[in-house]
């Protein structure tokens, strides 16, 4: 039957629902298991092959030699389309995606990630935050 | 002096803007929880008055400025002068003269005049569509909304407001005869505040924003001001002329009650906001003249009818 | 009434992506309309000619948010086609999968798209409550919400194991359910159908001389679609109707592709019903022998087809995309003949444009010229400068040089 204001049930039993909209930043929103965010690097793993830097979409990825056989990555965020494909390609699983993505930051300085293995430079340092 | 106090404070101005400021975020609320969502924070609509206030004016180089600085202060001007004779927690209104039901229905129909020539004097084409379109619009609503407002007039036999209140406060029941003439207000009223199914002149997605398109900064606040405030007057007129009982409790309780039927009838407002979609304004016109003006007519008879039976 | 030229876009809130339309108008009734093309163009057949087989997956899958897997697909079919690849069959049944899914999310968006357009904002908001179901199941089954990074060159990335197969499976369920609200919703809603019909009337004559694609020919009668008549994936497979209408109007446009959703939901269990078991990718080589393809996808808004020339290296020699939204936009202008400034907005959401998808490199040809000459840098811009002059009244020329001068 056609009639103006056919949505009106619904509407009104809304009030007496709890709102469909997550209160963010005050409730964080938790990304599933798999979810492509930001990509990580364990530097003990990498054999150097540079493969990942020829798969890469937009050449978000630079390895530098830090010493004999090892390697540091340094992973351009802003660059990054974070589609993972590096981390299929590495024949060593060298490198990892995280769940994280809130990854906007003011300082452009902050988007380069490095992960290697200096003394004090951990995998978590230097990452966005 | 108490004049001075009344015009500008209470129930005046300042008042006025308070209750409504105060009324947008019920009806945002309202509209936010109806499409289950969490809607603005109560104090939202201040913010935004005080936010469009603080910014930069930007007149277009080919408007008229005195007109287009104008416009706002006319509009907000009028929908507060209107307030002055209706009638809101007790049976005698600020002033009153027989014939002030006519003088308030104008004085409300200046805004719409306002937004038209605030829109054509800004000289934008989406402006002068927008202003054209309100209107437009103004010949379709404005008819049913005078002869639904009259009816109770003609049963209370004066054509004062307070007059009216005091009639119907003393005889209740001949309020009951006035459903129909309170629906067909309820419709007009929507064209008048241009809301949603109603509100072609401000229509988001076709002109931008009609005839607010040039407007900026503080002229923007006070329009919005002014249908914000226009809301509040035309919610307490109906509720003055359709639900006039309980006028004689006198202190918080009278101001309660007063304040519970304009909230009722601004929840009207926007229920109907929230399901239904924007009519085309052929379809607007062909609404209001084929079915809601038989209806206000309809009304009319009957308070004819109950007037002529009353005389006997 | 005089004639008044308006424009609507390039920024315009009824668009979601730039496009430049001019609008004639004689009060509120359109006398003419002409669109113009090409702001959202990015150069990305270029691009592709300078990226590997295994990069251009990407970037062709960012030609656009909401047809990402359908432009995935149709590239990564056509080089498979040209490398002569048997991808397994699991993997084409994961990608109808994937790609039925991403029908729904486009089809439920493109219903709260027109909701908005014609003042409904309820029906926006809670049809997007809905599609956020489908985006969780996105992100859980392929990493991400948008651009799901799916298809590799010979099959797929991520396999659906038992826990995602349940919860899209309770997922369709759902929506089902919502679904059919929907369409009892545009059914009866009174306001919502005044607005819709007998707005956008499309012939079936005009739409198959216009060459219309997708639901908007669909709701002109016309009976094409390139699953049934050109099965690619497991679509050969599997049992589903095509939904024609013959309303004509946007109406017709909104049923139909209600009634594509509720199709897709079956498509949905079909494919997790019959799903073989097996591999998910075969090795594809890094170089692409020499041949050339042309593949074909119905994407949400049409026919999409991808032309790719490989020339035995590692890179693509050309690149051609053409998307359904250029094919359905001839239609527009014959849609909008007698019709008001209040219907524009509808109108033009009633073919789901999809902009970003439509702006690539089309070549022009003038009648009766036979050769072709390149257009250099300066010529363009200064074509560029002179339209504005004659048409806006703008001269560029003049802020270019106190730009110029104040970087100095």
């Amino acid at each position: 039957m056609i009639r103006p204001g056919a949505m009106i049930k619904q509407v009104l039993a809304s009030i007496f629902r709890k709102p469909a909209t997550t209160r963010y930043p005050f409730i964080r929103s938790q990304m599933p298991e798999h979810f492509r965010g930001k990509i990580t690097f364990s530097p003990e793993m990498c054999i150097g092959c540079k493969i990942c830097i020829r798969d890469c979409p937009s050449n978000a990825i630079t390895i530098n030699k830090t010493g004999d056989k090892r390697f540091e990555c340094v992973i351009n965020l802003s660059k990054c389309v974070y589609c993972a494909q590096c981390v299929d390609s590495c024949p060593k699983k060298a490198l990892h995606a995280t769940r994280e993505f809130e990854l906007a930051s003011l300082d452009v300085k902050k988007l380069k990630a490095t992960y290697g293995d200096k003394p004090q430079a951990k995998p978590e340092e230097g990452a966005a935050k | 002096m108490i004049a001075l106090f009344n015009m500008l404070v209470f129930p005046g101005f300042l008042f006025l803007a308070f209750m409504g400021l105060a009324c947008e975020y019920i009806d945002r609320k309202l509209y936010a929880r109806l499409q289950n969502r969490v809607g603005p924070p109560w104090f939202q609509p201040f913010a935004d008055f005080i936010k469009l206030a603080a910014k930069e004016e930007i007149i277009p180089e080919e408007a008229n400025p005195r007109m287009f600085k104008a416009m706002p202060v006319f509009a907000i001007t009028a929908t507060i002068t209107a307030s002055f004779y209706i009638p809101m927690w007790n049976a005698r209104a600020l002033l009153s003269f027989n014939g002030d039901l006519i003088v308030t229905l104008y004085l409300l129909t200046i805004p719409t005049l306002t937004y038209f020539l605030g829109g054509w004097y800004s000289t934008s084409l989406y402006s002068k569509i927008g202003a054209v379109r309100s209107l437009t619009q103004l010949f379709a609503y404005e008819v049913p909304l005078l002869m639904a407002i009259l009816s109770p007039a003609l049963i209370a036999n004066t054509w004062s407001l307070s007059e009216m209140a005091r009639f119907y406060n003393a005889h209740p029941p001949y309020l009951l005869f006035n459903m129909i003439g309170f629906a067909i207000s309820i419709v007009a009223l929507l064209g008048k505040l241009e809301k949603v199914p109603f509100d072609i002149p401000e229509a988001e997605t076709e002109i931008v924003a009609g005839t607010f398109t040039e407007y900026s900064g503080r002229l923007l606040a006070m329009f919005r001001l002014s249908i914000d405030i226009e809301a509040v007057v035309g919610s307490a007129l109906l509720a003055a002329v359709y639900l006039p009982f309980g006028l004689g409790i006198g202190g918080a309780m009278g101001f309660g009650l007063f304040m519970m039927k304009v909230l009722l009838i601004i929840s009207i407002l926007s229920l109907s906001r929230t399901i239904f979609a924007r009519l085309r304004i052929d379809q607007m016109i062909e609404f209001c003249w084929k079915y809601v003006s038989p209806f206000a007519f309809l009304q009319i008879l009957i308070s004819l009818i109950l007037k002529g039976a009353l005389a006997r | 009434m005089r004639k008044v030229v308006i424009p609507i876009g390039p920024q315009h809130p009824a668009l979601k992506e730039p496009e430049s339309f001019n609008v004639t108008l004689s009060g509120e009734r359109i006398m003419a309309f002409s669109a113009r093309l090409g702001y959202n163009h990015r150069g990305i057949e270029k691009a592709c000619e300078e990226r590997t087989y295994l990069q251009d997956v990407y970037l062709i899958e960012r030609i656009c948010g909401i047809c990402s897997h359908t432009h995935s697909t149709c590239f990564v079919q056509a080089v498979e086609e040209i490398a002569a690849l048997e991808v397994p069959r699991r993997a084409l049944y994961i990608r109808t999968v994937i790609g039925e899914l991403e029908r729904i999310h486009s089809h439920l968006l493109w219903l709260g798209v027109a909701g908005h357009e014609v003042g409904f904002d309820t029906l926006l908001m809670y049809t997007w409550r809905d599609r956020e179901v489908v985006m969780d199941i996105l992100a859980d089954v392929t990493g991400n919400r948008v651009n799901y990074g799916m298809n590799t060159i010979g099959g797929v990335r991520r396999d659906l194991d038992a826990a995602h197969i349940k919860s899209m499976l309770k997922a369709v369920d759902t929506l089902e359910d919502r679904t059919k609200y929907y369409i009892q919703v545009a059914r009866e809603e009174r306001t919502l159908i005044e607005r819709l019909s007998k707005v956008g009337t499309l012939t079936h004559e005009d739409a198959v001389k216009l060459g219309a694609v997708g639901p908007t020919a669909r709701a002109s009668g016309v009976d094409r679609d390139t699953r049934r008549d050109d099965p690619y994936a497991a679509y050969g497979e599997l049992d589903f109707k095509v939904v024609t209408d013959d309303h004509n109007d946007v109406y017709g446009r909104t049923l139909v592709r209600m009634g594509e959703l509720m199709e897709s939901y079956k498509i949905i269990r079909q494919a997790i019903k019959n799903m073989p078991d097996g591999p998910i990718a075969i090795k594809s080589p890094r170089r692409i022998p020499a041949g050339e393809a042309l593949s074909r996808y119905e994407a949400p808004r049409g026919e999409d087809v991808h032309y790719v020339k490989a020339n035995g290296t590692d890179r693509p020699e050309r690149v051609k995309v053409r998307a359904p939204t250029l094919a359905n936009l001839q239609t527009v202008e014959k849609m909008l003949e007698d019709g008001q400034l209040a219907d524009l907005p509808i109108v033009i959401a009633a073919i789901d444009p999809c902009f970003s998808c439509t702006d690539r490199s089309i070549v022009v040809r003038r009648s009766g010229v036979r050769s072709k000459n390149m257009i250099r840098w300066e010529d363009l811009r200064s074509r560029g400068i002179e339209w504005y002059r004659e048409n806006r009244g703008i001269d560029f020329a003049k802020l270019n040089r106190k730009l110029s001068d104040r970087m100095r």
